[in-house]
């Protein structure tokens, strides 16, 4: 369970979130979408600890965020994973070296356990044939699929999704889609998706809310946003979105 | 906003740059503990930073090595006394010119890219990735970076000190009627004859040399970890670099001559 509380933060003398206010129930998916620069990546770097929230309380599985020393961090970071967009691979690494990466960092695992874990999740997100490729001979789709089998190598509970599908083909993304689907279903991951896309809320998603404002200025089911003629709703999720 | 707003502004931000960059060396060297399993990665920086700044080190080198025993000569001769070239060139190649010109060209070379490097990762969400996995960006990015330099300016920085005397000796033969013999002799001397295991000219270089490699990646990590803004970011990260790098190197090659020669005698 994601529990966000009345959550404000400025930067400089611009307050991106003013009072935001969400919660993901285990084992769903939540959907955030929003205009760019409203502070969605901001949203999910105040769960996993990178930036500190001004006020409002941040919980992950009951336990609050922001006043979590390094090692509670650090805790509570190999429970979550977060998928970055476009993926954030490390390009001096192979796909398999960094998907091995945070098990290697802090895990007690044997190498072999590491190397089992790896082929694992680069079989479940279809890479297995790519391992010793480097990052930089991959197309995006192929860098966001190994981003997210690094995010799930630790076994996480709970994965943060940064835009998984910003400049990919329809075709592409609908993998992508359902891969985040499957985690979800197959893994029992509660999941925090940052989206533009319509076709991602509708095939991910439990429950979508959109940002207006630095809160959370629409919530609701697909079903119930797109019946409820709310201009938020038509912009983001009506006939004439992506 | 008036002139000492401005002025104001701009302090408060060069205090606050200098202290990020404090802080990250002050960090570096608590992760020193991370250096055995790093070891390969530090190698391969090292490795990389030689090769990559070897060839300019050593052309620049040679030039600065002639120029320095054209100026000194051309005076030198107008007292008949150029005999004492080889001495002047050895000593002041050791001293000042061969850690300034190593500093400087690896500034240009290896600490441009270590910033561009870090930068691009630094925008790429790739360093917030490091920290979400609990890998901590300083003793995996940084600490390497900072020892292989340590480590590779000292080194450099003999080559360069023997490729410029080498060069000096050139010049001498050539445009001065300085024998080698006489040159040679007079610069061995002038290196050799040290109550310690090496003259001072020599410790002081080498040791300049170290605190020039530990600046120069320090700076240059701390202006890839602050870049933002995309490719822009990088490129202002890449200028900002190589310009502290080059006002450190000189600042603090004049603060440990000093300090070696007038204050500590
Ligand atoms: N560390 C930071 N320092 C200053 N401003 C920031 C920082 N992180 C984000 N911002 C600003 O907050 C705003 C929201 O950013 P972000 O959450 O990345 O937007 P998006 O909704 O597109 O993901 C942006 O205008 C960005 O410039
Ligand atoms: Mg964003």
């Amino acid at each position: 369970m994601i529990e966000l509380n009345d959550v404000k933060k400025q930067f400089g003398d611009r307050q991106i979130l003013a009072g935001i206010s969400l919660s993901v129930p285990r084992g769903m998916n939540y959907v955030l979408m929003g205009p760019s620069g409203s502070g969605k990546s901001v949203t999910l770097r105040n769960i996993i600890g990178i930036v500190r929230p001004d006020s409002g309380s941040v919980r992950v599985g009951g336990m609050e965020v922001p006043t979590m020393d390094r090692d509670q961090l650090m805790a509570l970071r190999r429970r979550m994973g977060y998928l970055f967009q476009n993926g954030a691979l490390i390009n001096w690494l192979s796909v398999a070296q960094n998907v091995a990466l945070p098990l290697q960092e802090h895990s007690k695992l044997s190498s072999s356990e590491v190397d089992d874990r790896v082929q694992d999740v680069l079989r479940m997100v279809g890479m297995q044939n790519s391992a010793e490729q480097s990052p930089t001979d991959i197309s995006g789709g192929m860098k966001l699929r190994v981003g997210l089998a690094r995010a799930l190598v630790t076994q996480p509970e709970y994965v943060l999704y940064d835009e998984p599908n910003a400049g990919l083909d329809p075709i592409i993304s609908h993998q992508i889609h359902e891969l985040i689907a499957e985690v979800r279903d197959r893994l029992g991951v509660t999941g925090l998706i940052v989206t533009h896309s319509r076709a991602c809320a509708v095939h991910c998603g439990d429950r979508i809310g959109i940002l207006e404002n630095g809160r959370i200025g629409l919530e609701g089911s697909v079903a119930e946003l797109t019946s409820s003629g709310h201009p938020l709703a038509k912009a983001f999720l009506g006939s004439g979105a992506d | 906003m008036n002139a000492p707003q401005l002025v104001g502004q701009s302090l408060r931000k060069r205090v606050n740059d200098a202290g990020f960059v404090v802080d990250l060396l002050l960090r570096t060297a608590l992760s020193l503990g991370f250096l055995p399993r790093r070891t390969r990665f530090t190698l391969d920086m090292a490795f990389n930073a030689g090769v990559r700044a070897l060839p300019v080190t050593m052309v620049v080198a040679a030039f600065a090595g002639a120029i320095l025993a054209m100026q000194t000569g051309i005076e030198l001769r107008r007292f008949g006394d150029t005999g004492v070239l080889g001495t002047i060139t050895a000593l002041s190649m050791c001293r000042e010119m061969g850690p300034f010109i190593t500093g400087v060209i690896l500034a240009a070379t290896v600490g441009s890219s270590m910033a561009a490097e870090i930068g691009t990762m630094k925008v790429s969400d790739e360093v917030t990735a490091l920290e979400v996995m609990s890998v901590d960006p300083i003793n995996y990015l940084v600490m390497p970076r900072v020892i292989a330099l340590a480590v590779m300016c000292p080194l450099l920085t003999a080559l360069t000190d023997f490729v410029g005397i080498c060069g000096g000796s050139l010049v001498a033969a050539q445009n001065l009627g300085v024998s080698q013999t006489l040159f040679w002799n007079s610069a061995y001397d002038a290196l050799a004859s040290s109550e310690h295991f090496l003259p001072k000219e020599v410790y002081v270089g080498l040791f300049k040399a170290l605190v020039f490699g530990t600046a120069i990646a320090t700076v240059s990590c701390a202006a890839g970890l602050r870049a933002n803004g995309g490719a822009l970011g990088v490129g202002l990260a890449v200028q900002t670099a190589v310009r502290n790098s080059v006002i450190l190197i000189i600042v603090l090659g004049f603060i440990i001559t000093w300090f070696f020669y007038f204050l500590a005698g």
